[in-house]
């Protein structure tokens, strides 16, 4: 080695790496790691046809079966009552598990490839959620595909809502998996924690039974239930492009209310949204302070 | 730096680390000073629990250390976290490829992740792979590639954004013989071709032989660092064998002349001294006796480490293999 060729700080080639303001390249390294989530999913095909096949049963299995003895009181079937539930089912478990990949993540070393690298630690949990919610909103859209299959006509607009509204619902169960993760660091620990979250939140977001007419503990607790917020503006939005009587609709979709104000929809998207980007901050937070 | 001195590619002042511990605080690192010059290949060795690990972490901005400063391709690993990290390049013991990508797309994330352009990147991939021979399986599934495979590329995508300083933590622990001398094949003709300063830590005492310098750290201090050579000859004496015509006559004059007790161990005539090397020549001049062959005997980087940290490597291996480590963090 001469000493012409000397490594010093200003004769020496700096690194490729382009100058970039601090947040243009946050939001890259977010991208980044959004991209791998997606890359890992392509390649992973038993993920992609069991992850699609779950909700194809909830629909036709337990919506035909249950549907023969469950009368809906009018002329909508069960299992149109039902598709909404399970659009949100269907992302509830997609998602979660996307949100607790970072376990395995670290489990399999990946994550210090992640951790030091010249990136911050709140992009790679931006990214990781980002990534999931993306990957678990693609899912459901296979399921989305098969509305006309429970008589929910093919309206553009409509699909697009009910998109937008898995996507919301994507990232709030992404970001809860992620927030686990920071904490529980083997797979051993997270897995029965992420069930003993999830399989409560299904239950009792009205996914499989109007919120009307409820005993108050389980009023109360649906209502604590962020995922509750994703299911009744899908089950709206649903309903509204049915053609139902007033009375119809009021008995399928009882109006949300919080100490007697009727909760509009907005709102309702809008707390979902709040308690996402919260669990997204917090997760950051708790992962940063992590050596 | 400016005045056209060469700043050194590593630079630690009173390192220490200290973990809260049951009664008092563990010390991992005690005020350790090191001084790398760029371009150089570093061994680090020690037993296992010396402190090496917690080392390479702070100086890879992994860990904050407890008190003292390092420098690390000229900015501080605490304030300059991300300027240092822009420009080291690492690989770990432990394995951190995704395992369910290909070869490319691991580099390409991490490429991407250090903000490499496009067609930057593109070349710096083509290159490094084209190094550590994986070129023709860029596409395939890091899943199926063996260990010595993994580990190669490792080494190149340590390498994908052109780093100063590459951090090694054991890179070939595990790996068979012929894999070992691979990889250090591509690491001096790395060391040809690029500035690159290369920190390496091993448990191999014949790999360490391919540093320019070695530093050996026991309870979380430096014991001896130096030159391979220097340490070897540092701790005492090469073993001189000679063959002779008149091995009585040897010995006597070796005696007087230099002062040395030799004695005949299988048929040869043996002597210890400090720096064999120079000894021969005198042995040619100044014994009035035909010599037909000499050999010396070095010490072995094994006897340096046996030396300083009173167990060999290989006592420290066996304590490793029981201690299950949480690598990532």
């Amino acid at each position: 080695m001469s000493t012409d060729q000397a490594a010093t700080r200003t004769s020496g080639p700096e690194p490729l790496g382009e100058v970039r303001s601090d947040l243009a390249h946050q939001a890259r390294a977010t991208w980044v790691v959004t991209r791998r989530e997606l890359l890992r999913f392509r390649s992973d095909r038993a993920r992609m046809a069991s992850m699609l096949l779950q909700p194809l049963l909830f629909i036709f299995v337990m919506g035909v079966g249950l549907g023969t003895i469950v009368d809906t009181g009018g002329d909508l079937s069960f299992q149109t009552f039902l598709f909404p539930g399970v659009l949100a089912t269907s992302v509830l478990f997609t998602a979660a598990f996307a949100g607790v990949s970072l376990v395995w993540d670290r489990e399999f070393g990946f994550l210090r490839e992640m951790m030091v690298a010249p990136i911050s630690r709140a992009s790679i949990i931006c990214g990781k959620c980002l990534g999931g919610a993306i990957v678990a909103t693609g899912q459901s859209l296979v399921l989305l595909a098969l509305v006309g299959t429970v008589g929910i006509p093919y309206d553009p607009v409509l699909l697009l809502q009910l998109t937008g509204c898995l996507f919301l619902g994507s990232l709030f169960l992404t970001a809860l998996g992620v927030l686990l993760s920071t904490r529980i660091t083997t797979i051993q620990g997270a897995m029965p924690m992420l069930q003993l979250l999830i399989t409560p939140m299904m239950f009792l977001s009205g996914s499989l039974f109007p919120l009307g007419g409820l005993p108050v503990w389980l009023s109360v607790v649906t209502r604590l239930n962020p995922l509750t917020y994703v299911v009744q503006p899908m089950r709206h939005l649903v309903l509204q492009h049915l053609d139902l009587s007033a009375a119809e609709q009021a008995r399928l979709l009882p109006a949300l209310t919080w100490a007697g104000w009727e909760v509009p929809v907005g709102v309702q998207l809008l707390t979902v949204a709040v308690i996402t980007a919260g669990l997204v901050g917090l997760a950051a937070r708790l992962f940063a302070s992590t050596e | 730096m400016s005045d056209g001195v060469r700043e050194p590619a590593i630079e630690v002042v009173g390192l220490t680390k200290s973990y809260p511990g049951g009664d008092a605080p563990v010390e991992a690192v005690r005020g350790i000073d090191l001084r790398v010059e760029a371009g150089q290949t570093y061994g680090f060795l020690g037993p296992n629990g010396a402190g090496k690990s917690t080392t390479i972490e702070m100086l890879c901005t992994i860990r904050n250390p407890t008190s003292g400063t390092a420098r690390v391709a000229g900015f501080d690993v605490v304030r300059e976290r991300t300027e240092v990290r822009r420009r080291i390049g690492l690989v770990f013991q432990q394995q951190t490829l995704d395992q369910q990508l290909t070869a490319e797309q691991n580099l390409r994330f991490h490429a991407d992740l250090y903000g490499l352009p496009r067609a930057e990147a593109d070349r710096r991939i083509g290159e490094v792979l084209e190094m550590v021979a994986l070129a023709d399986r860029r596409a395939d599934t890091v899943l199926r590639f063996s260990g010595g495979m993994k580990r190669r590329l490792e080494i190149a995508r340590g390498l994908v954004h052109a780093p100063k300083v590459l951090f090694l933590d054991e890179p070939t622990i595990g790996l068979d013989p012929q894999t070992r001398a691979a990889i250090w094949d591509y690491l001096h003709d790395l060391r040809r071709r690029t500035e690159i300063t290369v920190f390496v830590t091993t448990h191999y005492m014949d790999e360490a032989e391919h540093c320019d310098r070695i530093g050996i750290m026991d309870h979380g201090e430096i014991v001896v660092e130096g030159t391979p050579e220097a340490l070897k000859s540092g701790i005492g004496t090469d073993r001189i064998a000679l063959r002779t015509d008149d091995d009585e006559l040897a010995i006597a004059r070796i005696r007087e002349r230099l002062g040395v007790e030799a004695g005949v161990h299988e048929g040869q005539v043996t002597l210890a001294v400090p720096d064999g090397a120079s000894v021969v020549p005198r042995l040619f001049t100044e014994l009035d006796v035909h010599i037909r062959s000499v050999t010396v005997t070095r010490p072995s980087l094994d006897d340096v480490f046996l030396t300083y940290t009173g167990r060999t490597i290989r006592d420290s291996e066996g304590a490793r293999a029981g201690a299950g480590r949480v690598m990532t963090r």
